[in-house]
């Protein structure tokens, strides 16, 4: 079976949606030369009509596309450096978002901002390695997080196809990834819809992003019970639960998950305080099943990047702490917990 | 072709809504208060004038004028502001958002220039589906230091977007005096991308038209954007929150000598006074009607209020359990 890059993932689905659907459009900083190596090949096979660059602006080319999906395209905004996002926040949470409501469902704004290499990027650090998810699932803009090629594939071609502006993060940690696929088989996942990487009965690990692929290597560890410091309780069986999108998130799945576990760790590259992670551990104690005290796994309050790569890699959650977290979950005595009557109705 | 009468009807439509909605405010009908478009009339008039049924405008927090010159039914106008389930917005939207966009009107903004780039990117978009249509965009004085409108100006002027940006220079952002806050001149920021760039009187409807035509005409043949800085006057408060707090940043001799020349008066001296008065009295029935039926319209039903939120579909869940 042929290999798909991640980075290849996203290229192919951006042309795919533009030789699709006429109304799409790319637009961006450097997209003809293809600084992010995202957009190569679409200038020459689509034209200057279908790829724009732009000039250094985000603010302005935020509101272009507005205006454009107003008038019936589908433009997608690329954002080289995560923290353009919020040189363009106001565009893009207050202008775009806000146009369906405030129209009284007069208007719909199918913008797509897809920001590849989120996240830290060793030596860039500080200014171009914020994780802005939890940002945009606050203010309730849709947001994908796509953790393997097929995903990111999928993820872009639905919001590209969505009728709502959609941010796409596509980790800086996930973009060297390849995967074994079918070209045949590559098709839009619907946006809310989580899949689970892999079974496990013991803890749920909801891991979000790059951050996937670290808790299936420490599921693999902990099923053959190795801690990696010697303690060893016996084999632990991880779910691996990826919410592929943040708003909407599946929680009807992570319910599902919780009744099989029971235990819940959530390993997140935002900052702690107001993270994604924050509002999975609340959910899950409001209503799911839970029979120990739930953990997360994040950056710290506030998290700001530094440059030295000790210090970089210091702020990032890791195997080690989601190793610990697991521990922690797993050896606490079970309580006694009496089941939610009725599962909150979730969506 | 300039039409007075039919300027003169749009002056004083837009002067005598915005004098019924002041009562609505005062009688509470009007949530939350308005920023009245009163003294201001000559160019959403004028501008609108020059337009297409199908040419796009976006316009501002001061927007009444603007959406009522494209054609907007006054009574669904009025309902909106009064946040009535028949507006426009469906009662969503108030007062700084009222707009139909079944009349071209691509929203109204309430953050001071935000609309710059939309405007572009629309005209853009029609342009590039083959169709002649040209976009507007209005923002006032205030606008010309936000870096988001100098933004829109680039692409504009690089892209050749048949937009036409109007900055109602009405000598006061809020309480500032534009002269405290523009260094420079409005027209030389427009100058410095390339795009042309006049200086009108915005009480004169008809001089305002004729302008707005030229850019227009421009923009449609594919000349790119024009600025168009209309001087105009606010007669009456930035919003009517003025009418209780009453901050002092102009002289009541100012003010008297804004109002003496009075847009809706200077279009009115122009055509016969038979059909001026059968003009006001057409209006005065249709604000009666609208008033009416802004009064007797349903509220919306609370268990909606996160309709629309999103295109279709996704419902947020509620704040509680």
């Amino acid at each position: 079976m042929p290999k798909l890059s991640y980075l290849k993932a996203l290229n192919r689905a951006l042309g795919d949606e533009l030789a699709r659907d006429e109304a799409v459009f790319v637009l961006g900083e450097d997209v003809r030369a293809a600084a992010t190596n995202v957009t190569a090949g679409l200038h020459r096979r689509f034209g200057p009509d279908r790829v724009l660059d732009t000039p250094i602006s985000e603010q302005g080319f935020a509101g272009f596309a507005t205006g454009a999906a107003l008038a019936g395209r589908r433009p997608v905004v690329e954002f080289q450096i995560p923290a353009l996002l919020f040189l363009a926040f106001e565009q893009i949470a207050n202008q775009a978002h806000k146009f369906s409501l405030m129209t009284g469902g007069q208007a719909r704004v199918p913008v797509t901002y897809l920001v590849p290499n989120s996240g830290s990027r060793e030596g860039w650090a500080v200014q171009h390695a914020d994780h802005p998810y939890s940002l945009f699932a606050h203010v309730g803009v849709k947001t994908a997080v796509p953790a393997t090629p097929t995903d990111a594939y999928g993820l872009l071609a639905a919001a590209i196809r969505d009728d709502d502006p959609v941010v796409v993060f596509a980790p800086a940690g996930a973009l060297g990834l390849r995967e074994d696929v079918d070209f045949a088989t590559l098709a839009p996942v619907p946006l809310g819809s989580a899949r689970i990487h892999r079974r496990g009965a013991d803890v749920t690990v909801v891991a979000i992003g790059h951050l996937v692929q670290d808790a299936l290597a420490t599921a693999d560890e902990l099923a053959a019970g190795d801690y990696g410091d010697g303690a060893l309780p016996g084999p632990v069986s991880v779910e691996v639960f990826d919410p592929r999108t943040l708003y909407p998130f599946d929680w009807a799945a992570l319910a599902a998950s919780l009744e099989r576990t029971g235990r819940l760790v959530v390993f997140d590259d935002s900052n702690r305080a107001c993270g994604i992670g924050a509002e999975i551990l609340a959910t899950a104690a409001e209503g799911m099943r839970l029979i120990a005290p739930p953990r997360r796994v994040t950056r710290p309050d506030g998290a700001v990047l530094p440059f030295a790569r000790g210090l970089d890699l210091a702020m990032q959650p890791n195997r080690e702490q989601l190793r610990r977290a697991i521990r922690q979950v797993v050896g606490h005595a079970p309580l006694v917990q009496t089941r939610p009557a009725a599962q909150e109705a979730v969506l | 072709m300039t039409d007075p009468a039919g300027l003169y009807r749009v002056t004083r439509l837009i002067r005598r809504f915005e004098e019924r909605a002041i009562e609505l405010v005062r009688a509470g009908i009007i949530p939350g208060g308005i920023h009245p478009y009163l003294g201001q009339e000559a160019v959403a008039a004028g501008v609108c004038a020059a337009l297409r049924a199908d040419d796009l405008v976006t316009s501002t927090h001061r927007g009444h004028g603007h959406v009522l010159a494209k054609g907007a039914d006054p009574p669904r106008m009025l309902a909106e502001l009064a946040g009535r389930a028949t507006g426009f917005n469906r009662g969503r939207g108030g007062s700084m958002h009222a707009a139909d966009f079944s009349r071209g009107i691509l929203g109204a903004d309430a953050i001071v220039g935000a609309a710059a780039p939309i405007a572009a990117g629309a005209a853009w978009a029609a342009r590039q589906a083959g169709s002649d249509r040209v976009a507007v965009a209005f923002f006032g004085d205030g606008a010309v230091n936000q870096g988001v409108v100098l933004e829109a100006f680039n692409l504009a002027a690089l892209w050749s977007v048949p937009v036409v940006y109007v900055c109602e220079n009405n000598g006061f952002a809020t309480t500032t005096r534009t002269e405290a806050a523009v260094a420079g001149s409005i027209t030389a920021r427009a100058a410095a991308f390339g795009i042309p760039a006049s200086t009108v009187d915005g009480m004169d409807a008809e001089a305002v038209f004729a302008a707005a035509a030229e850019a227009v005409a421009r923009a449609r043949s594919g000349q790119g954007p024009s600025l168009l800085e209309c001087l105009t006057y606010r007669f009456d408060a930035h919003h009517t929150f003025e009418h209780i707090l009453r901050p002092r940043y102009r002289t009541d001799e100012e003010v008297a000598l804004g109002r003496s020349r009075d847009p809706v008066e200077i279009q009115g001296a122009r055509i016969p006074a038979a059909s001026r008065a059968e003009i006001d009295a057409r209006i005065e029935t249709l604000l009666d009607e609208a008033v009416r039926f802004a009064r007797e319209s349903p509220h919306p039903d609370p268990a909606t209020a996160a309709d629309f939120l999103y295109a279709e579909g996704l419902r947020p869940r509620a704040g509680a359990l």
